[in-house]
């Protein structure tokens, strides 16, 4: 990144952040990739073109098996775009580039980030070759804002925002909303709710009239089969306690 | 200046050729001068519901091309002296229509018309883009079953965001038209309900067309429903619209819920 450069006209190099999932598998593989394979057979198209990135923090494997991970999650149109907490023998040439640095919170303190248009090469997770990187809806520049939404929110828009965000009107079925903070939407969610998504587990989901397609809290789901069906057409807030994905009505 | 009017709906067979010819020749009855232009490159079909396929010469490629005057493309309907049909090519290709194009066109017939009705191609491709480009106010065709639904709801997202008036700041005005709506599946319930319909695309209802066999026998016999029967079902919900369409406040009727012995009609509040 800040290498001595002896050409006159230098290739221009910036540092910038993306906002990637994180998938953190589990041993054994075989039954993670089943419930992965679950989540994408009820949630067709989640992770195409997403930027993943996979952390393997923590697990006892070798080379040869993240090879193996990898490359079945390739097999399932999961790419990974990087690798985190993996000890530098097991990457090579043919496995994704080391991942470091990543922000599991909402907090953005880097200053680069919060300066005008251009910052000087200096931010976190260097990625290079963004050509590589399919363009995900999802943005990450300065502070935390909240944002308020004033119109219905459409099937096939997506909208992101790293604090909350509040919609006046109502989530459309194929349409998701995806928030670092919390989510409130005022009228009928019929999409997707995608709450704490930059590890917030305190986030929660609310909306006056239930008939989602899918809700998430920093990486825990529910689809529309799984949720509740006492709650369906009715007000309803989603949280975390613990590990423990949980509805609750409102009334 | 002429109002641009776009027919549009995401989803494929719902109405949208049948409601371009039928508004149109509703607008043309009341004395207005209206072109209907067939924005379905490849697919034509205006021109048949319009009964107007065997005087077509030239088209709208023709014409975005330099190949054709725009006085040329032109059809005068045989009936009504103040309804005219741009027709589109049926064997071009859709890639043919440009931006600038259409831009020219569309410009040059609203100068000329009252009303330009563009009859915009199923789908959210480049045909539909460009057919609701230029649009001051999109009719968003609708049947009440959730796959049209959604499609419609995509389409009002791209109003929003893809139209020249969404991109200078403005907001394109949209009305509902709800077709083909059958009183008889409604109530036996296997049809989405209006009040639910209007809950989810939340934007102003601008009539509720029935289900019928006039509509199918006009198409046929080549003439908008409006002007093959006047008295029918559907054309008198057409010409509420197209009152309700020039700013007249007027009840819209549910289908097959008229109640009392009058007939006494069911006051509805659009969304």
């Amino acid at each position: 990144m800040t290498a001595v450069l002896t050409q006159p006209r230098p290739i221009r190099l910036k540092g910038r952040s993306y906002l990637a999932l994180t998938l953190t598998p589990e041993l054994p593989f075989e039954d993670w990739l089943v419930r992965l394979d679950d989540l994408a057979g009820r949630s067709a198209g989640f992770f195409l073109r997403r930027p993943v990135v996979l952390d393997v923090e923590g697990l006892e494997i070798d080379r040869a098996q993240l090879r193996d991970l990898v490359g079945r999650l390739g097999t399932r149109n999961v790419r990974i775009m990087g690798i985190e907490g993996a000890r530098p023998s097991m990457l090579g040439n043919d496995l994704p580039p080391a991942m470091s640095g990543g922000k599991a919170t909402g907090d953005i303190e880097e200053p680069a980030a919060a300066a005008a248009s251009e910052p000087p090469a200096a931010a976190p997770a260097p990625v290079e070759s963004t050509a590589e990187i399919p363009a995900a809806p999802l943005p990450t520049t300065g502070a935390p804002t909240s944002i308020v939404v004033t119109q219905p929110v459409r099937s096939g828009q997506s909208i992101f925002t790293e604090g909350d965000i509040t919609i006046l009107g109502s989530v459309a079925s194929g349409a998701e909303v995806i928030a670092g903070g919390s989510i409130h939407i005022y009228g009928t969610l019929r999409g997707r709710a995608m709450a704490g998504t930059l590890g917030n587990a305190a986030a929660r989901i609310f909306c006056r009239k239930l008939e989602a397609e899918m809700v998430a809290i920093d990486g825990f789901y529910k689809t529309a089969e799984e949720l509740e069906p006492g709650l369906r057409g009715k007000p309803a807030q989603f949280w975390l306690e613990g590990e423990t994905f949980t509805a609750g009505s409102m009334a | 200046m002429g109002k641009v009017i776009v027919v549009t709906s995401g989803k494929g067979g719902v109405g949208k050729t049948t409601s371009s010819a039928a508004l149109g020749a509703a607008l043309a009855q009341n004395g207005d001068k209206v072109v209907v232009v067939d924005f379905d490159v490849g697919l034509r079909n205006l021109d048949l519901v319009m009964g107007a396929e065997r005087r077509v010469v030239y088209d709208l490629v023709n014409v975005i091309q330099g190949e054709a005057k725009l006085t040329q493309a032109l059809i005068r309907d045989k009936r009504l002296e103040s309804l005219y049909l741009l027709p589109a090519s049926q064997t071009r290709d859709k890639d043919n229509l440009t931006a600038e194009g259409v831009e020219k066109v569309v410009g040059a017939l609203k100068t000329h018309f009252d009303w330009v009705i563009c009859d915009s191609p199923a789908g959210i491709e480049r045909g539909a883009t460009l057919a609701m480009r230029h649009a001051d106010v999109a009719i968003v065709v609708t049947n009440p079953e959730v796959s049209s639904v959604r499609d419609s709801d995509r389409i009002i997202g791209l109003l929003d965001s893809k139209t020249a008036k969404a991109e200078a700041g403005e907001r394109i005005e949209k009305h509902l038209l709800l077709t083909r709506y059958d009183p008889a599946r409604a109530e036996r319930g296997d049809m989405l309900k209006v009040d639910d319909v209007l809950e989810i695309l939340s934007i102003p209802l601008l009539g509720i067309i029935p289900e019928s066999m006039d509509v199918l026998r006009a198409s046929n016999i080549g003439s908008p429903v409006t002007l093959a029967d006047e008295r029918s079902a559907p054309a008198i919900a057409y010409f509420d619209a197209v009152r309700r369409l020039k700013g007249e406040s007027l009840p819209v009727t549910i289908p097959g819920e008229k109640r009392g012995f009058f007939g006494k009609f069911f006051g509805r509040k659009a969304a």
